[in-house]
């Protein structure tokens, strides 16, 4: 089987797993949902104000809510011995990463396709910037949440406290990226400044990483 | 078995040497360097506040080079894999302890010159960040379970070595794009000549302390390592005894 063709198995099995728990998609989309509810109360935002802070509210939830989505990824593997079963797999493990990566990549991106009406509902939004952007920006910005945040989540796999480590080595590393996508969300927001560097920022981001993750996962997988 | 020394001879010639080191380079800093001429003695604190922020770039070097020899030998020579790790580990201490005198003492002398504790300007942001990434190393090394501590924190170190130059890069564009609201600290935008001697023996004093620091730490984790092997071979025998 080719390589692709054991990423497809991989993203196949989490993504009928999903279908039929539905447990991640649903538990993000109201936790986002929460944590979009309890800022706006906080700030109780203007138009002009909210196109200023939307960028950076909206990434912090999905942030968030993202947490919740990585920290049960790889626990669905422990469940049966399944990830023992993974690593005597002739199976390039990056594969089961790259598979695992890209259907989380699904589960978030779905959560933002109901969020962002919302969104734009509860703020009252009108993109005064290239609107058509956004659709660069939120797919790179959540392959940056994701892609690290799938490697770190099997990182901390076998620690004590695997929901708190995930957030205290994953919010340092993506402070550059996610510091990138809200600037670059509210530069398209408010066309207050071009949001080039950002999205350039978020490629190199991107690419950066995820060679690292595909580099490394076999030795995190077998770390013993 | 016999421990690893902590302070050997040299540790203790090392000692002396930077003790004398450090008091001389403080005497230079605050009696013998000229008064800072828009500051006043408040300026002093660049004697000491520059060296740590200057060695805190140094040392996560060390922790990411420590962190590779460590994953290129870890299958090869388990031995030597478990002595970079404990470079690796003392490297991320000291970092941080240097980074947190750098973060505190700038802030003291933030809060006097520039009148404000803290700004988000650019080259506190990195530092800031740089010093986040090291607290969540060592919280790594803290949480998680006893046999991949080694190579989780490894993995780690490569990851946060290639944030580095990202954040660097990023808070620039960040900070160039919205003006910073108080000015941009150029305080060593050229120094005095008569400031020179107080300031490099300064650096060399606090290099010194930090090199001993490393290397307290590394004979320590040596020694946690040791234990650490004499229990498992202590376990090993004493099944063996059982099956006889």
């Amino acid at each position: 089987m080719s390589y692709l063709g054991h990423v497809m198995v991989h993203l196949r099995k989490d993504l009928r797993l999903e279908w039929r728990s539905r447990d991640a998609i649903n538990g993000m989309l109201f936790f986002a949902l929460l944590v979009v509810v309890v800022f706006s109360l906080a700030f109780d935002p203007t138009a002009a104000m909210s196109r200023q802070i939307a960028g950076g509210i909206l990434w912090v939830a999905l942030l968030f809510a993202s947490i919740i989505a990585l920290n049960q990824a790889w626990t669905r593997e422990q469940r049966n011995r399944v990830l023992e079963t993974q690593r005597m797999a002739p199976a390039p493990p990056s594969a089961l990463f790259l598979g695992k990566a890209i259907a989380n990549l699904i589960f978030v991106a779905i959560v933002e396709a109901i969020l962002a009406p919302l969104f734009a509902v509860f703020y009252n939004l009108h993109i005064i910037g290239q609107g058509w952007l956004l659709v660069a920006v939120m797919p790179l910005g959540t392959w940056a949440l994701v892609c690290n945040g799938t490697f770190f989540a099997a990182l901390g796999l076998r620690t004590r406290n695997r929901e708190l480590l995930l957030p205290l080595i994953l919010f340092p590393i993506s402070i550059p990226a996610l510091l990138g996508m809200m600037q670059a969300t509210t530069a398209i927001l408010s066309g207050e400044f071009d949001p080039g560097p950002w999205i350039r920022l978020l490629i190199g981001y991107n690419v950066a990483f995820t060679a690292a993750c595909l580099l490394l996962f076999e030795t995190v997988l077998n770390a013993e | 078995m016999q421990r690893s020394r902590i302070f050997g001879p040299v540790g203790a010639v090392w000692f002396l040497l930077t003790l004398a080191a450090i008091v001389y380079a403080t005497r230079l800093g605050l009696l013998l360097a000229p008064t800072e001429a828009t500051m006043g003695n408040v300026a002093r604190i660049l004697y000491y506040h520059v060296p740590h922020s200057m060695l805190s770039l140094v040392f996560p070097y060390i922790n990411f080079a420590a962190s590779l020899f460590y994953l290129y030998w870890r299958r090869r020579d388990p031995l030597k894999a478990l002595t970079a790790d404990a470079v690796a580990i003392a490297g991320a201490e000291v970092t941080v302890v240097y980074g947190s005198i750098c973060l505190l003492t700038g802030m003291l002398w933030g809060r006097v010159a520039w009148g404000i504790w803290w700004t988000w300007d650019a080259r506190l942001t990195s530092m800031l960040l740089l010093w986040l990434l090291y607290v969540s190393y060592m919280m790594l090394r803290k949480l998680s379970a006893t046999g991949q501590t080694h190579t989780l924190a490894a993995v780690l170190s490569v990851f946060a070595a290639i944030d580095v130059p990202i954040v660097y890069m990023s808070i620039r564009w960040w900070r160039t794009q919205h003006p910073a609201p108080v000015f941009g600290g150029g305080e060593d935008s050229g120094l005095d000549a008569s400031m020179w001697p107080a300031f490099a023996w300064n650096i060399v004093a606090w290099a010194l302390w930090g090199v001993l620091l490393l290397a307290m730490r590394y004979a320590l984790e040596r020694r946690r390592q040791e234990r650490e092997q004499e229990a498992a071979l202590q376990a090993i025998e004493a099944s063996l005894e059982m099956a006889q």
